[in-house]
């Protein structure tokens, strides 16, 4: 059993067409990595999973009772709003002091808990947002581009955390980014979006290639690995953009594998 | 028989701090959500329901209701479509004030007291006002206690609620029609031109004291509830209009809850 499938899905905001017919399925315990230019429609395909965007076409079909951890990728906090981290991290369901506790330290943001929100810094922020994720006891974990703004030694810390995380609470992952050529090491899966789902990957098999080993970011403890490939083939419809622009790189065409044309 | 309520200042007094209690929380909301021009484009347009009510021939207060609840929907449907929503609002609360003003001059063969409505008229609060303000305020105070908690998370943030399987559509409804209550019931206290001031003002004015919403929302309603008390106190003494007094107490409560605040945190600072 899936705990979320998007089925043929179709977004469109007043005559543009976001995302067509996109179908993607995540199974308990895995990690997805979404990537794929900006206005590629990964934030569109993200809300559509939790249900802030309403499908034109196709549907989204959730396993019964399945919880979802949310961070999103920015939270504007109004500064007439007063909100300490502990407060932030009851809602909307309240959480006992334990509960709260344990999620800090979890998502490695311990000491942070009467600060004011307005207050902390890029990390400390992201690191909130994902203790809050984990309140709920998240089956699916969804990440939306949550190392925006962080710095490269950051970004590898929070994505080690993750790693971390799904050992510990064995709750599937499904995140996107926009750094074409960065994404998670431990990814199961990598989906490159395009308005469509121009190819998917698996890394692990192409993790035991030479070439892909090679490739891997020495200064980040493995927590990031470089996934570069490019499109040097034509899809056999009109989408109206250019692969070969948005994807430097190159890959071994057995790896990445079409998805759909 | 004569009671304590045959007082008219005692009277003034309960619809004053009823007002003030229901609209201070509501107003934390107001403000959080930048909505102030909604506030007032909802206050504004009370002033056509004002004219239909006495047109015909219906309760004040239940002309009012509708045309703020009409108003509410119809510019929180309108906003996140796209507009240029300050412009959209301006536009919206300063024509509605005219048309209703205009509607006013209509009403033939009927005296008003147009400036009892512009600016209110608390020291004419009869028994069935104040049961008909504290029950509008109770109505307010119970809607924001109940969805407290999905209020703020759709505040917040509009995706995170959808994610925790709250709508903020439906809470931005509820938020719609406590606005509309408190229009309502706000009316005869302090007018339809400076109704948003009761609920900006001590909102703002508890901001620098609060450390969560909840304690903002507390602290707004007891600086509403003192302005109300000390501007009819002021009112009296000084031979002043209510309403106007009402909102300049709470003008200079804010003045001084944020100098105080800024010196405080000068002080910690340094």
């Amino acid at each position: 059993m899936q705990l979320i499938s998007l089925q043929d899905l179709s977004v469109s905001y007043g005559g543009n067409t976001v995302l067509s017919h996109v179908t993607v399925g995540i199974s308990p315990g895995e990690i997805v990595t979404i990537v794929g230019p900006n206005g590629s429609g990964k934030s569109t395909l993200l809300r559509s999973v939790i249900g802030a965007q309403l499908p034109s076409q196709g549907k989204v079909i959730r396993s019964p009772g399945l919880r979802i951890g949310y961070v999103p990728q920015k939270l504007h906090i109004d500064p007439t709003l007063p909100m300490t981290v502990r407060r932030f991290l009851s809602l909307p369901i309240k959480v006992s002091d334990k509960q709260a506790k344990e999620a800090l330290e979890q998502a490695g943001a311990g000491q942070l808990s009467n600060r004011q929100m307005v207050d902390l810094s890029g990390g400390q922020f992201q690191r909130v947002l994902l203790a809050r994720a984990l309140l709920c006891k998240p089956q699916l974990l969804i990440l939306d581009e949550a190392t925006q703004g962080l710095d490269q030694p950051g970004s590898a810390a929070f994505y080690q955390q993750i790693e971390i995380l799904r050992q510990t609470l064995g709750c599937a992952i499904l995140m996107v980014s926009h750094e074409l050529h960065v994404v998670m090491a431990a990814s199961d899966r990598v989906i490159c979006l395009n308005g469509h789902i121009c190819c998917e990957g698996e890394p692990e098999h192409v993790a035991s290639a030479p070439e892909y080993r090679a490739l891997f970011g020495s200064g980040t403890q493995g927590a990031l690995a470089l996934y570069r490939h490019e499109h040097n083939h034509s899809h056999d419809h009109s989408c109206g953009h250019d692969h070969g622009k948005e994807h430097p790189g190159s890959h071994s065409p057995d790896v990445i594998q079409e998805a759909r044309g | 028989m004569i009671t304590l309520l045959d007082s008219f200042l005692l009277r003034a007094a309960l619809a004053g701090t009823g007002v003030a209690v229901a609209a201070a929380p509501l107003g934390c909301f107001v403000v959080w959500r930048r909505m102030a021009y909604f506030g007032d484009a909802t206050a504004h347009a009370s002033i056509l329901g004002v004219a239909l009510a006495l047109g015909f021939q219906v309760p004040i207060f239940a002309g009012v209701l509708i045309i703020a609840l009409l108003m509410a929907t119809a510019v929180s449907g309108l906003s996140g479509r796209g507009f240029a929503m300050d412009t959209l609002l301006g536009v919206l609360a300063h024509s509605s004030l005219a048309f209703g003003l205009v509607a006013v001059s209509f009403l033939q063969g009927i005296r008003i007291d147009l400036m009892a409505y512009l600016f209110g008229d608390i020291l004419a609060v009869s028994r069935i006002d104040l049961a008909v303000i504290w029950g509008g305020a109770s109505l307010v105070l119970l809607l924001l206690w109940a969805r407290w908690s999905a209020l703020l998370t759709a505040t917040l943030s509009p995706d995170l609620a959808y994610a925790a399987g709250i709508n903020p559509k439906r809470e931005q409804l509820v938020l719609t029609i406590a606005l509309a209550l408190v229009v309502a019931v706000a009316i005869k206290v302090v007018g339809v031109l400076l109704i948003s001031a009761l609920l900006l003002v001590p909102a703002a004015a508890a901001r620098p004291f609060a450390a969560t919403p909840e304690r903002m929302a507390a602290i707004a309603a007891g600086i509403g509830a003192l302005s109300a008390l000390a501007g009819l106190q002021l009112s009296f003494m000084l031979d002043t209009p209510t309403g106007p007094t009402i909102v300049c107490v709470a003008a200079v409560l804010f003045a001084l809850t944020n100098l105080g605040g800024t010196i405080y945190r000068q002080i910690t600072a340094a």
